[in-house]
C-alpha cells in the first residue's frame, strides 16, 4: 500500500488512492466490522448505515497502517512515516478520537518502536497543534493512570515516550525537566521508601539516553543540577539488600552492581561522551526542519500519589548479571561494549523486550533475536546468552519457564548452528569454573538447565574437564561436586540407568548415581525369625497374598493387625496406627506398585481408606513418608510423586512433608535438589491452594456487587459466606506452613554448633542450608510480605544467631 | 493470528474413531488439557514422561499407549494435565524437542478414556508402523509391512522380534 506513497507525494492524490481502494476492502471488512458493532436502525434511505459502515472501515484501514509503520518492509521507515503522516492529517478532523486512542495504545504496547511514533506524533503535532497538545494530554494522564494502577512497566513506557517527544518538538524541554525534577524529589517525601523512590529515579535515567543530548544543548543547566541531584539520591542510599540477589559472592571477575548504581554509571558515562550513542534509531532527525518549526506543548504537572500500601506491589531490586566481557567474544568482531556503556544496556533492554514480546513463540523468538540489527555488527549473541542466564538463574523466580528457555536456547542453536553451540559451551564452562562462589537455588537452576540440555544432544560432553570435582578435598556438598552429582541424578531422570553408564567415561564410575531401583525391607532373605508373632517379613508375605488374591480392604485391615507393637508404642491392641504396620503396608503396597507410577497411584487409590486410617497423626504421616523414602531413596522422581500424590489425595498435610524433609532421617538427604524440589512443591501447592479459593470467593463476589444483600439470592450468600470461611482456614494454615518451615530453619541452623549428626560442622553444609532459607524469602516473599510482623516478632529476634537474622534484615532492606 | 497462538494451534489431525461431529471434536480439542505425544521409543518410560512434561506443569497422568494384542507400549502416550495454560506451555515448549534421545511430537487430544491406550494398526501397533518403510531400533525395527515381506521372502522378520525380548529394560 505504501509502496505508492513514495512515488505520489501528494496528500490530497495519496487521500483519493487510500479513498479509492475502500470499496475492495470494502466488501469483507463491511461484514466483520458490522457484526462489531450493534447494527444501526435502518434509516428511510439507508445512507446513515453504509455511511456508518464506510467510518469503521476507515478506522479499521487507519489502525492497521499505524500499527504496521514500524514493521520492516521494502521502503525505509522514514518514508513510511512520512506517507502516514500525509494520510493522517487529512483524517484528523474527522477521526481525532481514534486516532489519539490508537497512538496512545502504542505507546505501551510497541515500546521496541517508540522513536517511530514519536516522530509521527511530531509530525502531526507539526501540522496540529491542537492534536499534539491532546495527544500529549491523553498520554500524561495515561501515565498517571500507570502510576495509580501499579503498572509500573507501562508507566515506564510513557515516561520514555515523553521524554522522546522533546526530540520531536512535541513537549517544552523545560516541562519535561519540571516532570524529572518532581520524580527525583519524591524521595524526599516523609514515608516514601527506597523500593518506590528508586522506581522514579529509574525513570528518569533510563529516559536520558533518548533525551540527553537535546537537554544537554537547550538546559545544559538544569540538565546538571538534575544529574547533581541525582548524585546526591546515591550518596545515602542504602544497598544492604545486595546480598540477598548476588548469584556469586565475589565480584571476581565481574562485579555485580546493583541495577540503579550500574545504570548510573552508565548515564555518567554517556554524560562524559557528550550524550552521543549511536544505537537508537532515531526517524525525526529525517524531519528535523519540519519537526523544529512546531511549537512545542507543556506536560500537565504529574504529581504521582506514593503511598505506603503500594509498596509490594513496586518492582525489587535486581543485580546486574555479568559474565562476559569483550575478552571472552572472539577477536574478528567489533569489541563486546563495556560493563558501563549506554549501549551495553541499551542492547540488554532490547533483547530483554523482544524476549518479553517473543517468549511464548519460541522459532518465532529465536528469529527475531537473529534479525537484530546489530547482530552481524558487533558480539549481540553474547548478550543474548548473558540476558537469558542472567533470567534464568536469578535468585528470585524466572520471568518465564525454565524450559521455555531451554527449549529457545535449543532453537538458537539450530538457528545459528555455528555459533551459539560454542558460546553455551563456553559458558557452562565459564559457570563451572566459577561454582566455588555461586549461591545453591542458581547452581540448582544452572544444573536443572543443563542436564536437560544434555538430554537434547545425546548427553555428549567433555566430562573428563571436570575430574577436579572429585578431588579429595572437596565434600559432597563442595559446589562442583554437588553440581555434577545433582546433574547426572537428573539426566538419570530424563534418560535411564544404562544410558547413563554408557555417557559417562571410566574415570566417572564414582559418579554414576545408584540404580534407581526400590529398596525393600520385607524381602524373604530379610527375614530375623521364625516366630509367627514377631516375623513381619511373614506378616508382609501374608499381606502380599491378601491383595493379588483381591480379597478386599477388611482382610488387608486383619493381616495389619498382627503385626507386632513396638516395644515404646503405647496404643491399645485393636488399633492399627503403630509404626510397624504404617511401615509394613505403606512400603509393601508401594512395592507392589513399583512397576510404574501408574500402578503406584492406583494401589494408593485402592486402599486410600487403609492409608488415610494409618495417616491420623502427623507423626504416622511422617512415618509414612519415611517408610516411602527408605524404599524409593534411589529413585528421587518416584519418591516426589508418591509424596506429592499423597498431599493431593490429602493422606497426608503439607506440614508433615515439611517436618519430615527436616526430621533427622533427612539429614543426610537435606542439601540435595530433590529434597528441595519436594519442599518448593509443598509449599506451592499450598499457595495454589490458597489462591484457588481466593479466585472462587471473588467470582461468587462479583455476582454480589451493586446489589442490596435484599436483592441477593440466599445461596450465592451462603456460597460467598462459606467460601470466605474455607478461604480464612487456607490462609490460616498457609502463614502456619511458612512459620514452621522458618522455625525449622532456624533450629537447624541454630543446632549447628553442637549437633551430632552426619553433617555436623561441614561449613559447605551450613553454607547450603543458609543459602536455602534465603531462597524462601526471595521465591515467596510475595506471600511472606503479609507475615513480615511476626516474623520479626515470633522468630527473627535480636538474640538469634547473627547470621540468620542478617538474612532477615536483607529481605525486609528489598522493600525499604 | 494472535500472538502465541501458532504453537497451540490444532493440528489438521481428527480422530475417525471420535463418536461425534467435528464440531464437537473441535470444541474439546480447544479446551482440552490432554495432549497426545507421538514418536516415543518403544522403551521410554511413564516416568521419563513425566519428568520432561513436568517442567511445563503440574502433570495429572501420563497413559502410556500400548499394542493391543501383546500390550507391550507402542510407541505414544497421553499427557493430561491439571489445566490448558500448563498443556499449551507443553505444546510450545516440549513439542520438537527430544525424549529419550527422539525429538517427539505433542498435539491436543480430545480426553483420554478406556481404550483410546490401544494402538490401531492391523498388527496391533500404531498405524504409522504398519507402513514405515525406514529402521528404527527404538520403535521395533522395520514396519510390519516390510517385516512382513521379509519374513515371505527369508522366513525371517527383519526386527519384531528382537523389540520384543528387549522391551523390558
Amino acid at each position: 500500500l505504501l509502496q505508492y506513497y513514495s512515488i505520489i507525494r501528494k496528500p490530497v492524490i495519496l487521500f483519493l488512492y487510500f479513498r479509492c481502494l475502500l470499496p475492495v476492502s470494502g466488501m469483507s471488512s463491511k461484514r466483520k466490522y458490522s457484526s462489531d458493532e450493534s447494527e444501526p436502525e435502518d434509516d428511510e434511505d439507508g445512507k446513515t448505515k453504509t455511511r456508518r459502515n464506510e467510518a469503521s472501515d476507515v478506522e479499521h484501514t487507519l489502525e492497521s497502517l499505524i500499527l504496521r509503520v514500524g514493521k520492516k518492509s521494502k521502503s525505509p521507515v522514514e518514508s513510511n512515516l512520512e506517507g502516514l503522516a500525509s494520510v493522517l492529517e487529512t483524517d484528523l478532523p474527522n477521526y481525532k478520537n481514534k486516532l489519539l486512542k490508537i497512538l496512545c495504545q502504542q505507546v505501551v504496547k510497541a515500546p521496541s518502536e517508540m522513536t517511530v511514533y514519536t516522530t509521527l506524533v511530531g509530525l502531526l503535532n507539526a501540522s496540529s497543534f491542537n492534536f499534539g497538545g491532546e495527544f500529549v494530554e491523553m498520554a500524561s494522564r495515561m501515565l498517571r493512570e500507570c502510576l495509580k494502577s501499579c503498572e509500573f512497566d507501562d508507566a515506564l513506557s510513557c515516561v520514555r515516550f515523553l521524554s522522546d517527544l522533546v526530540n520531536c518538538h512535541v513537549v517544552e524541554s523545560s516541562s519535561l525537566l519540571a516532570m524529572y525534577s518532581a520524580f527525583l524529589n519524591i524521595g524526599n517525601l516523609p514515608g516514601v521508601r527506597r523500593v518506590q523512590s528508586d522506581w522514579y529515579v529509574y525513570a528518569v535515567l533510563s529516559s536520558l539516553p533518548w533525551v540527553g543530548r537535546c537537554l544537554s544543548a537547550t538546559k545544559p543547566a538544569e540538565l546538571n543540577n538534575l544529574l547533581t541531584v541525582i548524585d546526591g539520591y546515591f550518596s545515602h542510599r542504602d544497598k544492604s539488600y545486595l546480598s540477598m540477589l548476588r548469584v556469586w559472592s565475589t565480584d571476581n571477575p565481574h562485579p555485580q552492581e546493583d541495577f540503579l548504581e550500574c545504570l548510573w554509571a552508565q548515564i555518567r558515562q554517556l554524560q562524559s561522551a557528550h550524550w552521543e550513542e549511536t544505537l537508537i534509531v532515531r526517524p525525526y532527525l529525517a524531519f528535523i526542519g519540519n519537526l523544529s518549526a512546531a511549537l512545542q506543548h507543556a506536560l500537565p504537572p504529574i504529581e504521582p500519589n506514593v503511598s505506603e500500601d503500594d509498596v509490594n506491589h513496586y518492582p525489587l531490586p535486581w543485580v546486574v548479571y555479568r559474565m562476559f566481557d569483550y575478552a571472552d567474544c572472539p577477536a574478528d568482531m567489533s569489541l563486546l561494549p563495556g560493563h558501563h556503556s549506554i549501549e551495553r544496556y541499551l542492547l540488554e533492554e532490547q533483547v530483554t523486550q523482544i524476549l518479553a514480546d517473543n517468549h511464548l513463540e519460541r522459532k518465532v523468538c529465536a528469529k527475531a533475536l537473529v534479525a537484530h540489527p546489530h547482530y552481524d555488527k558487533l558480539p549481540l549473541n553474547y548478550i543474548i546468552i548473558e540476558v537469558m542466564f542472567g533470567q534464568l538463574l536469578n535468585r528470585r523466580t524466572p520471568p518465564y519457564l525454565e524450559i521455555a528457555y531451554g527449549s529457545l536456547l535449543i532453537e538458537l542453536c539450530k538457528e545459528r548452528p555455528t555459533t551459539f553451540p560454542i558460546i553455551l559451551a563456553q559458558t557452562v564452562q565459564l559457570l563451572y569454573d566459577r561454582l566455588d562462589t555461586m549461591h545453591i537455588t542458581c547452581i540448582d537452576r544452572f544444573a536443572s538447565w543443563f542436564a536437560y540440555h544434555l538430554s537434547n544432544f545425546q548427553y555428549r560432553w567433555a566430562w573428563d574437564d571436570w575430574l577436579d570435582c572429585m578431588q579429595p578435598d572437596k565434600d559432597s556438598n563442595h559446589p562442583k561436586l554437588w553440581f555434577v552429582r545433582e546433574v547426572l541424578a537428573k539426566c538419570l531422570r530424563l534418560s535411564y540407568y544404562q544410558r547413563v553408564c554408557e555417557f559417562l567415561p571410566e574415570t566417572f564410575v564414582m559418579l554414576v548415581p545408584p540404580e534407581p531401583k526400590p529398596d525393600y525391607r520385607y524381602k524373604s532373605e530379610n527375614r530375623q525369625t521364625e516366630n509367627p508373632e514377631e516375623d513381619i517379613v511373614g506378616i508382609a508375605e501374608s499381606l502380599i497374598m491378601t491383595i493379588k488374591a483381591k480379597s478386599g480392604i477388611q482382610e488387608v485391615v486383619e493381616v495389619l493387625k498382627r503385626c507386632p507393637k513396638p516395644s515404646d508404642d503405647l496404643d491399645d491392641p485393636d488399633v492399627v496406627t503403630n509404626s510397624i504396620a504404617i511401615d509394613v503396608f505403606t512400603q509393601t503396597l508401594f512395592f507392589l506398585g513399583a512397576k510404574s507410577i501408574s500402578h503406584s497411584f492406583s494401589a494408593l487409590a485402592k486402599f486410600h481408606t487403609v492409608f488415610r486410617a494409618l495417616a491420623e497423626s502427623e507423626e504416622s504421616q511422617i512415618l509414612m513418608l519415611k517408610s516411602i523414602y527408605d524404599l524409593w531413596r534411589h529413585h528421587h522422581l518416584m519418591l516426589i510423586l508418591i509424596v506429592d500424590k499423597l498431599v493431593k489425595s490429602q493422606i497426608v498435610t503439607c506440614r508433615s512433608v515439611a517436618n519430615w524433609l527436616f526430621s533427622v532421617d533427612m539429614a543426610a538427604d537435606f542439601t540435595r535438589m530433590y529434597t528441595w524440589e519436594i519442599m518448593n512443591s509443598t509449599l506451592k501447592k499450598m499457595n495454589k491452594h490458597v489462591l484457588r479459593l481466593q479466585t472462587e470467593l471473588s467470582d461468587v463476589e462479583e455476582k454480589l456487587v451493586g446489589r442490596a444483600m435484599s436483592e441477593v439470592p440466599s445461596d450465592i450468600q451462603a456460597q460467598a459466606e462459606a467460601l470466605q470461611e474455607r478461604l480464612e482456614q487456607a490462609q490460616a494454615e498457609q502463614k502456619n506452613l511458612f512459620l514452621i518451615v522458618f522455625q525449622r530453619f532456624i533450629m537447624v541452623l541454630s543446632a549447628m554448633v553442637t549437633d551430632t549428626g552426619p553433617a555436623s560442622n561441614s561449613p559447605s553444609w551450613n553454607r547450603v542450608v543458609h543459602e536455602r532459607l534465603q531462597e524462601l524469602f526471595l521465591v515467596y516473599n510475595q506471600q511472606i510480605n503479609r507475615y513480615t510482623t511476626t516474623l520479626e516478632n515470633l522468630l527473627f529476634t535480636s538474640d538469634i544467631d547473627e547470621h540468620i537474622y542478617n538474612v532477615f534484615q536483607q529481605y525486609k532492606a528489598l522493600r525499604s | 493470528m494472535e500472538k502465541g497462538q501458532t504453537s497451540v494451534a490444532l493440528s489438521k489431525y481428527r480422530d475417525q474413531h471420535f463418536k461425534g461431529s467435528r464440531d464437537d471434536q473441535e470444541k474439546l480439542l480447544f479446551t482440552s488439557s490432554t495432549l497426545y505425544i507421538g514418536n516415543l521409543s518403544f522403551y521410554t518410560t511413564e516416568e521419563q514422561a513425566y519428568e520432561l512434561f513436568m517442567k511445563a506443569g503440574d502433570v495429572k497422568r501420563v497413559v502410556i499407549g500400548i499394542d493391543r494384542f501383546n500390550k507391550t507400549p507402542c510407541g505414544f502416550c497421553f499427557v493430561e494435565y491439571y489445566t490448558r495454560r500448563d498443556a499449551e506451555n507443553a505444546m510450545r515448549y516440549v513439542n520438537g524437542t527430544r525424549l529419550d534421545d527422539r525429538i517427539i511430537r505433542t498435539d491436543w487430544d480430545v480426553g483420554f478414556v478406556d481404550g483410546r491406550q490401544f494402538g490401531r494398526g492391523r498388527s496391533g501397533g500404531q498405524v504409522r508402523d504398519e507402513y514405515r518403510t525406514d529402521y528404527d531400533t527404538g520403535r521395533g525395527g522395520y514396519g510390519k509391512k516390510v517385516d512382513k515381506n521379509m519374513m515371505d521372502k527369508t522366513g525371517d522378520s527383519g526386527s519384531g522380534f528382537k523389540a520384543k525380548q528387549h522391551w523390558v529394560r
